[in-house]
């Protein structure tokens, strides 16, 4: 069978604008979140997030792009330039055929929406920018990343609220081990840090109002954060045949369905979907060295996934690692497990387990080793990266070291 | 303001006003966490008042949400404090 390997990485988020200060960051267990520096923040009841901070496009764009190019997209080109770059590879020309983008986001150009509309509505303007749509749409950081290296294969979007980048990823690996492309490029993007992105979030009473504490038992919401994650996976002989660097192996990958609320989480689904990702893989639970969490810091998420790796790892669950970077980053929606790929990477390439930061004392419903506020030197050789979203749809990613 | 309250929380119960008194507890009225929090937004706009509730730890707010008796009495004082 076709194996995927993974030779590039890219990320934009609050921890830094780069691979390499992201990685620094969780390490040092640094936190990303902070005073939201937004127009009009006196009139949100929720003022903290994980902002990408100082970040100036045109450092990165001509004017003409950034009229073309959302926020969510402008983090999206910006890592999948260091990712390509990474990797070494020459997609021009005839090998661009082979090569495809599927990236995952929540809402895409929100940003967008809400300037526009907050010109109409809120200004009385009666014309907004001719490019707002091609902005908007969702798909649009997959066209600019299909663009900018041309890549001709497969090339789409898709949109599970906080599992989109999960299923992004997994269907990219499912796409080069079935023979659809020998390159994708995928990860994916939220930039809903705006006015009314917040305003939304807010009204579903679960953000925290001072922190995002993962797994601690005074944990009380989550904590927004932005930015994107973009890798390189490469079909395994593609990559060794160019002498690439591998940085890790994707293994396995699975998706499940509650089918049974529209924001609760259920300890079925979530465990089925882990479980799911191990036999794809061909992985024991014992051979698991480290879970990246989803690890909100809501009160039902946390509960219901460490119940979930408990029903699937049994004793195992007791040996492993599993920590929620969301604590530094915050929760990045629909890009959230694009920039939590990299903790991933971190910990099969360096054996650096990033920590759960925030975490001051334990939660009987969450006692596994969560990598309470300082990371570890552990070497692992398989690690999972779970995504469990709004309306029951999840993702279980394992990768192995190579 | 005690009808009022009653009514939004009739409506998410999906019961008659009738069958909701001061005594009964949300919880019994079949009332889950979405429902609770949209009968807090209905209760907000009615009043234009702003509930402490955070849906990770219902009772850090000091909003009374066992029973219908509580969240009236917990509705009154943020109307009063408004007015004060």
């Amino acid at each position: 069978m076709r194996r995927v390997v993974i030779t590039g990485a890219g990320t934009v988020n609050a921890l830094a604008q780069d691979l390499r200060g992201t990685m620094a960051a969780m390490a040092e267990g640094r936190s990303g979140i902070g005073p939201l520096q937004l127009p009009d923040v006196d009139r949100l009841s929720v003022k903290i997030g994980a902002q990408v901070a100082g970040w100036q496009p045109e450092a990165h764009f001509a004017r003409q792009e950034l009229a073309l190019c959302d926020r969510f997209t402008q983090f999206t080109l910006v890592a999948a330039r260091e990712a390509v770059a990474q990797s070494g590879l020459d997609l021009a020309g005839e090998a661009g055929l082979g090569a495809g983008v599927v990236l995952g986001t929540a809402a895409g150009g929100v940003t967008t929406w809400d300037e526009s509309y907050r010109a109409v509505y809120a200004e009385g303007k009666n014309r907004v920018h001719p490019f707002v749509v091609p902005k908007l749409m969702n798909s649009a950081a997959a066209s600019h990343v299909s663009m900018a290296f041309g890549l001709r294969g497969p090339v789409f979007t898709v949109s599970t609220a906080c599992a989109s980048s999960n299923h992004a990823m997994g269907l990219a690996f499912q796409m080069i081990r079935a023979g659809n492309a020998e390159v994708m490029l995928t990860g994916g993007a939220e930039a809903m840090l705006c006015f009314g992105g917040i305003k939304a979030w807010e009204g579903l009473r679960v953000m925290s109002p001072d922190g995002c504490r993962p797994f601690s038992a005074d944990r009380n919401g989550m904590v927004m954060g932005e930015g994107a994650g973009v890798f390189v996976f490469e079909e395994y002989d593609h990559a060794r045949a160019r002498g690439a660097v591998i940085l890790a192996e994707v293994a396995g990958f699975a998706m499940t369905s509650d089918a049974g609320d529209i924001v609760m989480p259920s300890v079925e689904g979530a465990s089925r979907a882990i479980a799911g990702a191990l036999r794809d893989a061909g992985l024991a639970a014992g051979d698991v060295g480290y879970i990246n969490a989803h690890g909100t810091g809501t009160a039902a998420n946390d509960r219901v996934e460490c119940a979930a790796v408990r029903a699937v790892f049994g004793a195992a669950a007791e040996r492993v690692m599993i920590s929620s970077t969301k604590a530094m980053h915050g929760h990045v929606i629909g890009g959230t497990g694009a920039v939590e790929m990299v903790a991933c990477l971190m910990a099969l390439r360096d054996g650096v387990i990033a920590p759960t930061i925030g975490h001051s004392g334990t939660d009987p419903d969450c006692a596994l080793d969560v990598v309470a506020n300082a990371a570890r030197q552990v070497r692992v050789g398989a690690v999972l990266s779970n995504a469990f979203a709004f309306g029951g749809l999840n993702a279980v990613l394992a990768l192995r070291r190579i | 303001m005690r009808d009022r309250i009653i009514a939004i929380i009739a409506e998410q119960a999906v019961l008659d006003v009738a069958d909701v008194t001061p005594e009964s507890r949300l919880a019994e009225l079949g009332i889950d966490s979405l429902g609770l929090v949209e009968a807090i937004f209905a209760i907000e706009e009615a009043f234009d008042i702003s509930v402490p509730f955070n849906a990770n730890d219902p009772a850090a707010g000091g909003f009374d949400l066992t029973s219908v008796g509580s969240v009236i009495a917990a509705v009154e004082g943020l109307v009063a404090q408004k007015a004060a």
